[in-house]
């Protein structure tokens, strides 16, 4: 079985968000970027699938510019076996991206697509679902639990009133949410090796995919903030204020 | 013009997010119509049919529909969606499991978790987890949009009169199946729809010791949140979960006990009209955003808060 697995270079998510000045866009320049966190919890899913024996090979593939080939190296050092980059410019709208990975999935001919859920920059959720309904595959979104077993995969979702569990046949595309598993770090003679691993360049054009969005951005702002408060010495100044200043509480 | 929304419901009842979504869809265009899809959901889509505003409620009711999968929902929407200049969801995790789908079909992009109107093809929403405010643009034919619904006012549940029209489409893919589902059962009010809501983070220490803000809970008619580390660590369940990646409350008094305020737990609740923040330490980010910041071990002011209320 052959694994695909999506990564995305983004704001590390320890830092903190400036938007710039002029307010057309979020200031990343000088800014540590790292892999999307719930994307390398779709990596570790992929390599604990072949360390099982399940997967025999995990392709991992970005979009972006040339700086994403750092993340994927770090996937490479994580354990995947070889890389592919569409190269891009930056801000592709998750359409664009959805048609460039559904057609490298189609190309690797992958049993199984795993991606994050979502990318804590554009924080829109979608991607996979869109790779899934390109290739007309079934989609488990926001994993928690992944089994494959007799060419499908048993997936519990985490989803607003607790969990659900469906079964989906193969190919298929799973999206993980932050409990699926905890991923590992990469030792450094597995980066060494990883640098040595095949890293594939193609581009949307080798892959007949024109990217072109209707969707433009028109500022991007700093949200309001909230006006600080105060301290409050004790429980009973507290619920006092609650009840009388704010009133919130009767 | 007509705006289409997918009604968020669980066969038996209509859920409120459905509410703030046809508020949403009021304010691009006044003709709206909602979409139920479930299995012997009558009452559902007699609900939709008196919120006000909704001049048509179509209904799939259809057993293939019960769990509402995402490769049926999606291709019934897209037989359906010719006329409809918008199609929106409320950004739940089942309009967001599905709306995505419908745009790729469509051929068109999609707008996660909406906050504001500018017009009709103009929105604004949250990036970097509610750092950043965008405000985009789409020439799409179609738009098709998740509404945040912390950004909307929920619409009169009555008051409409439209009628309901049958849908009869039967779509269903044989390889996706629903095979079961963990539902928590609490009597307490949803999370997302709370008037008032106390959550916890790691400093509760346990699961057990969510007791003492049920307390605080029952006093208050409150529903109960944590943050990601309190369900990481297995506390309570991840339907809890505030954050940039669980749920988005903005109830009028949230209360945080023991939790920290890292950016993605606040970007999940900042939006709240009063903040309380119960802390042992002092420097914790959360007081930044509380407008009542209390610096004590929340194991003595909890049980003492309870017996003050
Ligand atoms: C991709 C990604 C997505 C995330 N999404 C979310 C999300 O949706 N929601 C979310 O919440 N987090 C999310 N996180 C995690 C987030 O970064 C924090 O790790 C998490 O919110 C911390 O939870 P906490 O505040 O409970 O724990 P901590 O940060 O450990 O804080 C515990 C607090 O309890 C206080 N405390 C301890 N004991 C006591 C006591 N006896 N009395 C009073 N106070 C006490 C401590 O002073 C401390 O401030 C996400 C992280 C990532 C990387």
């Amino acid at each position: 079985m052959k694994i695909l697995v999506s990564v995305k270079r983004v704001i590390d998510y320890n830092v903190k968000v400036r938007v710039k000045s002029d307010n057309t866009a979020v200031d990343l320049t000088n800014v540590k970027m790292s892999m999307n966190p719930f994307c390398e919890i779709a990596v570790e899913e992929a390599i604990r699938l072949k360390e099982k024996g399940i997967a025999t090979e995990v392709v991992v593939v970005s979009v972006g510019t040339k700086s994403c080939q750092e993340t994927l190296r770090t996937a490479l050092a994580l354990g995947a076996d070889r890389a592919i980059q569409v190269d891009t410019e930056d801000g592709l709208d998750s359409l664009g991206v959805a048609k460039l990975l559904a057609k490298v999935a189609q190309n690797e001919a992958a049993d199984l697509i795993i991606m994050g859920k979502q990318s804590i920059d554009s924080d829109n959720n979608q991607t996979g679902q869109m790779v899934a309904a390109l290739l007309d595959y079934p989609q488990a979104t926001f994993a928690s639990d992944v089994v494959i077993e007799n060419g499908e995969a048993q997936v519990t979702r985490e989803i607003d009133g607790g969990l659900q569990t469906l079964s989906i046949t193969l190919p298929a595309v799973v999206t993980t949410d932050l409990r699926l598993n905890e991923p590992r770090f990469a030792s450094l003679p597995n980066i060494m090796k990883a640098k040595r691993k095949p890293l594939e360049v193609i581009t949307p054009a080798d892959l007949g995919i024109d990217v072109g969005s209707n969707v433009s951005v028109i500022a991007v702002a700093p949200p309001a903030e909230r006006a600080g408060g105060v301290k409050v010495g004790s429980v009973a100044e507290l619920v006092d204020k609650l009840k009388n200043e704010a009133k919130v509480v009767s | 013009m007509s705006i289409l929304i997918l009604a968020e419901h669980d066969n038996k009842s209509l859920k409120p997010a459905t509410l703030n979504t046809v508020t949403a869809a009021t304010q691009i265009d006044a003709d709206v119509h909602v979409l139920v899809v479930g299995f012997e959901c009558q009452a559902v889509a007699d609900a939709a049919c008196n919120i006000a505003g909704v001049s048509k409620v179509l209904m799939a009711d259809n057993a293939v529909y019960e769990h509402q999968l995402a490769e049926n929902v999606s291709k019934l929407i897209v037989d359906v969606a010719s006329g409809y200049s918008h199609i929106l969801a409320p950004a739940t995790t089942t309009g967001k499991n599905t709306l995505p789908r419908v745009a790729a079909l469509l051929n068109v992009a999609q707008l996660s978790d909406v906050i504001k109107v500018e017009s009709a093809d103009t929105f604004v929403r949250p990036i970097y987890a509610g750092n950043a405010i965008a405000t985009v643009k789409s020439t799409d034919s179609v738009k098709v949009i998740t509404v945040r619904i912390t950004g909307f006012d929920a619409a009169a549940s009555e008051g409409g009169s439209a009628e309901c029209e049958a849908v009869t489409q039967v779509i269903e893919s044989d390889r996706s199946r629903f095979v079961k589902e963990q539902l928590a059962v609490s009597d307490r009010p949803e999370l997302t729809s709370a008037s008032v809501i106390v959550s916890g983070g790691r400093g509760m220490g346990n699961g057990e010791n969510f007791a003492l803000l049920e307390g605080v809970a029952d006093k208050l008619g409150a529903a109960i949140g944590a943050s990601r580390a309190a369900v990481d660590a297995g506390f309570v369940p991840n339907d809890f979960q505030v954050g940039q990646t669980g749920k988005t409350v903005a109830p009028d008094l949230y209360i945080a006990v023991g939790i920290s305020g890292a950016i993605q737990h606040l970007a999940g609740m900042k939006g709240s009209k009063v903040i309380v923040a119960i802390n042992k330490d002092e420097e914790a980010p959360i007081f930044q955003v509380a407008d009542y910041g209390l610096v004590a071990d929340l194991f003595d002011a909890v049980p003492e808060l309870e017996s003050s209320l």
